[in-house]
């Protein structure tokens, strides 16, 4: 197949912020989370975990607790306010302000009519939820110290609130408080500080459980206010709780890293009386879990970390299956790296800035395996940082390097960068209709600017030296309200495809300025596009990691395609459990489609047979040992390359090199595990000197 | 005791071998001692992880060629040197994946092995008998090469040895029914030939196996008939007339091996070391005549020392590498760890007198096993005092009277003429001729003694002890009669100079000592030494102490009410413990006397065996138990605190000691003690000590673990922000 020269470029050290809060809804299986920034990120659990859509943050919001509402989806944070979201158009909707200081918890009864939060100042608001908007209705009786968590009983007239050192029942009609259950501090040096009581769930049996600063999750009796066991399950906090639908399992989050569960069963087999029993401990986070959510089959839980896990229950799945395995969700599943390819220029997207660098250069050869000497360190170029306190929602670098764009919730910003003695100025005066732009894409030539706006149109924009100006809006048939999330152009200028998350994809001709055609609509959310610069050719790969190859003249799967599908694709391709993020084509070989997840990068040459469900797919090393001579029996069309790990873009420069930036994760991680590391081997070497060893 | 020890399989043998092949050509070792290269019979090389039983890599040469000696590799190119079709040289690096691509060189002359030692140059030796070192041959592959062997004559066996920087390479050949040993010393070069002796006609050396020790070659050679022969050859008279007549190689008959009916057919052994023989092939004594089992002789005593049965047939083939004995059988090659320590009749009976004999040893006539069998050369010095009083006597040069009348002199003289005159005679003589009469002397003395009370000689008895020349087994009342007659500086010094005092006598002055007042005691004169040493550890006492060695007696303090809290039911606190733990750590306090602890300490000393000891250890009362626990556990608590106040090097007891001797006396009185209030607090506080060392123990684990998990992650090479790499896809 041949050597490829590899950019291996580290300093991207993109580092995902930590998990605050999460809500499952188990009606449309959507994960949503938010993060410390303010993101707000939704997982469609029903279809491979993939992250479908992302309301960037911003400086300032910290939101502390989510709640869904059916369909809709309600934040409170620490800044007083309460956030409906607008999931079609990836906004805040609205903000109201509840005037009771911070606000701790949030949540909602079980028909959906009303709202409550937890606030600084004591009070627990109600808040009657309307078709556009929430509308305040009252307060309950207020309390001295401030309400941490809530919960609603299913019948709708009780509510418990966690707060200081105890935990209040409310009757939901009257407002009045009727019961008070004091919280037991923590023993020793905590005695003196509070206990705070950071989550309670209130169960259909009237059994109130919660969760406190003392490492306690307690069970107590919701009618007699009294407390019927304690479970001690950490030296520290326990911060979250989540219970299953129905009421048999609970999980425990704590600022160990472990989430605990306990189980609702008899705790002998003679015994007919159920209780809570401690059954069984995860760790799989390094540092504080914030959330959780206890899906059906799963433990979902984040934290500091960073990372979301998603741990199946091995009494809920089917053992050693797809499904039984878990999952990490450490990076985004969209790119946040753009390659300009003719300059050799990286856009790398951050939270609150971008950053443009130039890959550096070697004029050696080597031998593979080989590091080349470097004639040219990488050289960041610009730092641009975001206006206006929103987060960045996308970015893009045009192909010639010479125009960058990016986008928040609020607007669309373009830039002219120029090299030779470093600038960037704003291009000042844009369009109107350029307000809105979920995906920004520019065309080969760096002659047009495309923008996904709502209802997945796509505005075009004419880009020269001296204006901007709106050309028209592309409009997909189907009428979808979902956004697009992703786009791309071909290299001949006269293809443009959009991607939404009613996994829609519309191809437009941009010489006609109309829709050309709609791909068959397929069940699982495409997770990267990209069209064939010369044989124009749609490929798409879906979250199900389905590969699909579309002509585009023909409008019908492509013969290679239709192959792939009836032969099917190798198991070992379909276990993979992070998307494939970004496609593209080699310009020297054009059967060569080169694509990447987070742990591989995989070039499928079209013109070798389809690995069997027998053979090795993942056979480099196997072929590496063979005769030169053997390896033409022995390859298949699916080159798969591991050498790299959290790979963030694979993308071919003009000078058919690779550019491979990878390990930004890990800048976080080792961080952290090189401090333990230098305290341990102190410790060690000091108690080895003491032991005069 | 030598042992054999569970063994593993590290690999499978090709099929189709016959009853004189096991399909493997050779075992070398490799970069260390876990890893070896295995040569089959025929065409590949593989190498293996011992400890893993896993193939790291395997080499094969093309089909129609073989292997026609085993691969050997240079640990200073980290080179593989491998002979194909006798003519060609092969060598490749760990990284080569094909042999038939690895650099190749065809000499002039058969190959008959190449060796390479660790440090050493490899070494090509001809079918021939010509010798090269391998660089210059690969210099000039195609130089001729001399003959060094007449018509009929063949290698056998060859080795290769590197002898105080010189290396050798040692080959067998027979010729019309005679064997020769060939001697060829590289660099300068000279050969020399030896014949050896002719066994039973017909019969010629099965195996053959050298060692280098001593300045002298040791080869062992094994006969079909069971014998088993060393030959010793120094290697300094090597040279001279080169290439003159065989000289006759002497020989020693090391073992007969039991050889069942007929004769050894295929068998072999090995030298472990200089006491110890690997045999296989060979039937075990006592498990009538199969042939299939390997044993570990000691050359020595002739004596078994270890013994197992080897499933399948028996090749006659056996390799050893560092403590592994690699055997293929049946269908397999083993490896057997196997473990040969120094044979001593203490270390097989009992503890060892002192466990750091390198440090501290003491001098000793008294014959030792020790000393015999592994020809300890240390002469034994004399004690200065003696030779300088010698040396006085001298030249006063006083008519003095003979051996013989000194000791009929003593039968009747009184005591101070009898202490003047055998102080005459030690003075006179040397002692070491002397031994049997300081014996006779003593017993002489002694028995004198115990007849009549009122004769005792301390003085005359101390200085016959002081001789080292005595040991309890000649006279063994002496420690008695220093017992009943009170005199505790003598039973100190039998104590720390005899090295045979039975069990039951050591506890007879542990009885004495502790039950001894201490006002009497301080009123003794011991050996200034031991005294010095429980002086510092008294008088640090007071002195401020840090806290180390993982023991802080606060610590200790929690343990115990730990232990309290917990199994709080127990054990009931009174107020006044309380009170104590409430206050500052409490310094250890010695609960004896200086004195007595001096003469405490030289029972903790002394050699003993469990068995034997714990019986009379049940004859102390529980008083004296306590009191001694008490001692042993200030002993304890002294040594926790400071780092190591045993390094002195004066006379003083190991940690181990201290702790065994805990361990002994809680075994003999437990039940007793259980119920002896006073012992309470006592062994609650053992308790702890024994949770503190398991703590201990266990975070020292921790740290080894993260250590070496440390050492993993540094493996890892810290790669920059950026490069520019190549990778292949295939």
């Amino acid at each position: 197949m041949g050597e490829f020269k590899v950019h291996r470029v580290r300093f991207f050290d993109y580092m995902p912020s930590a998990i605050r809060a999460m809500a499952f809804n188990s009606h449309t299986e959507r994960l949503a989370l938010v993060r410390a920034d303010g993101a707000l990120e939704i997982f469609n659990f029903a279809d491979h975990y993939f992250q479908e859509k992302v309301i960037p943050g911003q400086d300032g919001r910290a939101v502390e607790a989510l709640c869904w509402v059916g369909q809709r989806l309600f934040s409170a944070g620490l800044n007083g306010e309460i956030t409906e979201y607008d999931l079609e158009n990836l906004r805040p909707r609205y903000t109201v302000e509840a005037y009771g200081g911070p606000i701790w918890t949030i949540g909602s009864n079980k028909q959906g009519t009303l709202l409550m939060v937890g606030c600084e100042d004591g009070t627990v608001k109600m808040f009657e939820i309307l078709k556009e908007r929430i509308q305040f209705q009252r307060n309950l009786e207020r309390q001295k110290g401030r309400i941490v968590s809530l919960s609603w009983h299913p019948s709708g007239t009780l509510i418990a609130a966690g707060m200081m050192d105890m935990i209040r029942i409310f009757n939901a009609e009257t407002g009045h408080a009727t019961h008070r259950m004091l919280v037991e501090r923590g023993v020793g040096a905590s005695k003196s500080r509070e206990v705070v009581v950071w989550s309670v769930a209130f169960l259909s049996d009237y059994t109130i459980i919660s969760g406190d600063s003392a490492g306690k999750v307690q069970i107590w009796d919701g009618l007699t206010g009294t407390l019927v066991r304690t479970h001690l399950v950490t030296k520290w906090d326990v911060l979250c709780l989540s219970v299953s639908q129905d009421e048999s399992s609970l999980i425990a989050g704590t600022s160990e890293g472990t989430v605990v569960q306990f189980q609702f069963i008899s705790s002998t087999v003679d015994q007919q009386e159920e209780e809570w029993v401690r059954t069984r401990t995860f760790k799989n986070h390094s540092h504080d879990v914030r959330a959780l959510a206890h899906t059906e089959t799963a433990v979902v839980s984040g934290g500091m970390d960073t990372q979301l896990v998603v741990r199946p229950l091995l009494d809920k799945v089917e053992k050693n299956t797809q499904e039984s395995a878990m999952r990490k969700i450490a990076l985004p599943h969209r790119s946040l790296v753009c390659c300009a390819k003719k300059a050799g220029l990286l856009l790398f997207q951050f939270p609150d800035h971008l950053e443009v660098w130039r890959v550096g250069e070697s004029d050696g050869h080597g031998k593979p395996g080989d590091s080349l000497p470097v004639k040219r360190k990488p050289e960041k170029l610009i730092q641009l940082k975001g206006k206006g306190g929103d987060h960045i929602y996308s970015s893009a670098l045009s192909p010639c390097g010479e125009w960058l764009a990016y986008s928040t919730v609020s607007s669309v910003r373009l830039y002219r960068l120029q090299y030779n003695n470093i600038s960037i100025t704003k291009v000042s005066k844009l369009p109107k209709d350029l307000c809105l732009g979920h995906q920004l894409c520019f065309s080969s030539d760096s002659t047009k600017l495309f923008a996904s706006s709502r209802h997945s149109s796509v505005i075009v924009v004419a880009l020269n030296q001296l204006e901007c100006k709106y050309l028209h809006t592309l409009k997909p048939k189907s009428g979808s309200r979902q956004p697009v999330h992703l786009l791309c152009t071909s290299e001949d200028g006269k293809w443009l495809a959009t991607a939404n998350t009613d996994c829609e994809i519309h191809v437009y001709d941009l010489h006609k300025r109309k829709l050309h055609c709609t791909v068959p609509i397929y069940s699982s959310c495409p997770t990267a596009i990209a069209i064939h610069p010369t044989t124009s050719h749609l490929v798409v790969v879906h979250a199900d990691q389905q590969i699909f190859e579309y002509s585009l003249v023909q409008k019908e799967y492509t013969e290679w395609s239709r192959k792939l599908q009836k032969q099917g694709l190798h198991s070992l391709w379909l276990e993979r459990d992070t998307p494939v993020t970004h496609v593209t084509f080699s310009l020297k070989n054009p059967a060569h489609i080169i694509l990447h997840d987070m742990f591989m990068f995989c070039i499928i040459d079209q013109s070798l047979p389809l690995p069997e469900s027998k053979t090795l797919l993942y056979n480099q090393m196997t072929l590496r040992s063979l005769p030169e001579q053997e390896r033409i029996r022995h390859s298949h069309a699916f080159k798969i390359c591991k050498n790299f790990k959290h790979v963030m873009c694979v993308s071919l420069l003009e000078d058919h090199s690779l550019v491979v930036a990878a390990e930004p994760v890990l800048h976080y991680l080792s961080e952290v595990s090189k401090r333990a590391q230098t305290t341990l081997s102190q410790f060690a070497g000091q108690y080895i000197h003491v032991m005069g060893l | 005791m030598a042992a054999l020890y569970e063994g593993y399989t590290l690999c499978g043998l090709v099929p189709g071998q016959t009853l004189t092949n096991s399909g493997i050509q050779g075992i070398e070792a490799e970069r260390d001692s876990d890893h070896v290269v295995v040569t089959d019979s025929t065409r590949s090389v593989t190498l293996y992880k011992v400890s893993d039983q896993k193939p790291l890599s395997s080499w094969t040469v093309k089909q129609g060629q073989t292997l026609t000696c085993p691969a050997v590799y240079n640990s200073q190119t980290e080179e593989y040197v491998v002979v194909s079709d006798n003519k060609v040289i092969r060598i490749w690096k760990d990284e080569d994946i094909l042999l038939d691509k690895a650099f190749k060189a065809t000499v002039s002359s058969d190959v008959w092995r190449v060796h390479c030692l660790p440090g050493g140059e490899p070494v090509v030796l001809f079918q021939r008998g010509a010798v090269r070192l391998l660089d210059s041959l690969l210099s000039a592959p195609q130089q001729p090469i001399e003959e060094v062997l007449a018509q009929e004559e063949a290698i056998r066996w060859s080795t290769n040895i590197v002898a105080d920087s010189q290396q050798f390479v040692i080959f067998t050949t027979e010729q019309k029914g005679d064997s020769f040993l060939y001697l060829h010393r590289l660099n300068p070069n000279t050969l020399q030939r030896y014949r050896l002796e002719r066994e039973e006609p017909g019969l010629s050396p099965l195996s053959f196996s050298a060692s280098y020790r001593d300045k002298h070659i040791c080869l062992l050679y094994l006969y079909p008939n069971g014998h088993v022969y060393q030959s010793v050859v120094s290697v300094r008279g090597l040279g001279g007339d080169e290439g003159a007549q065989a000289l006759p190689l002497p020989r020693s008959l090391l073992l007969g091996l039991p050889v069942g009916e007929g004769l050894l057919e295929a068998a072999s052994a090995q030298l472990l070391d200089e006491a110890h023989v690997a045999v296989v092939g060979v039937p075990h004594p006592s498990a009538g005549a199969g042939k299939d089992f390997l044993c570990i002789w000691n050359t020595n005593f002739q004596t078994l020392q270890a013994g197992k049965e080897m499933a399948g047939k028996i090749y006659g083939q056996l390799w050893t590498f560092s403590n592994k004995l690699f055997i293929p059988h049946g269908k397999t090659l083993s490896v057997i760890p196997y473990e040969c320590p120094k044979s001593s009749l203490a270390s097989a009976l009992g503890k060892l007198k002192q466990a750091k004999t390198e440090e501290f040893k003491a001098p000793a006539c008294v014959p030792s096993w020790n000393n015999i069998l592994h020809g300890d050369k240390a002469q034994p010095s004399r004690p200065a005092e003696t030779r300088k009083t010698r040396t006085n006597r001298k030249t006063q040069s006083a008519p003095s009277l003979t051996v013989d009348q000194v000791l009929d002199f003593t039968k009747t003289a009184p005591v101070e003429e009898v202490q003047r005159e055998v102080e005459g005679l030690l003075s006179r003589a040397d002692i070491q001729d002397l031994q049997p009469l300081v014996g006779q002397l003593a017993s002489m003395l002694v028995s004198r003694s115990l007849a009549d009370p009122a004769f005792y000689t301390p003085s005359t008895l101390a200085q016959l002890v002081h001789t080292q020349s005595l040991c309890h087994s000649v006279c063994p009342d002496l420690v008695l009669l220093a017992l009943e007659r009170r005199d505790f500086f003598l039973c100190q010094l039998c104590l720390q100079f005899f090295p045979d005092i039975p069990e039951a006598v050591t506890c007879a002055c542990l009885k004495a000592f502790i039950s001894m007042p201490d006002t009497e005691a301080e009123k003794l004169s011991l050996e200034p030494d031991s005294v010095s040493f429980m002086e510092t550890l008294i008088a640090r006492e007071r002195a401020p102490v840090g806290l180390q060695n993982g023991f802080s007696s606060t610590s200790t303090d929690q343990d115990c009410s730990d232990a309290l809290g917990g199994g709080g039911r127990v054990v009931i606190k009174t107020g006044e413990e309380d009170k104590e733990k409430s206050s500052t750590p409490p310094e250890p306090i010695c609960p004896v006397g200086l004195h007595k602890a001096v003469l405490l300490n030289e029972v903790l000393l002394t050699a003993y065996s469990d068995t034997f000891l714990l019986p009379h250890l049940k004859d102390l009362s529980s008083q004296h138990v306590v009191l001694f626990l008490q001692y042993l556990q200030f002993l304890y608590l002294k040594y926790s605190q400071d780092a190591s106040p045993q390094m002195h090097g004066l006379r003083s007891p190991s940690l181990t000691q201290i702790m065994d001797w805990v361990c002994m006396v809680l075994d003999a009185h437990f039940t007793v003690l259980v119920m002896t209030p006073e012992a309470k607090g006592l062994l609650v506080n053992l308790h702890s000590f024994v949770k503190s060392q398991v703590r201990l123990v266990s975070e020292l684990g921790k740290i080894e673990g993260s250590l070496q998990e440390l050492n993993k992650m540094k493996v890892k090479k810290d790669v920059g922000q950026y490069s520019i790499e190549i990778i292949e896809l295939f």
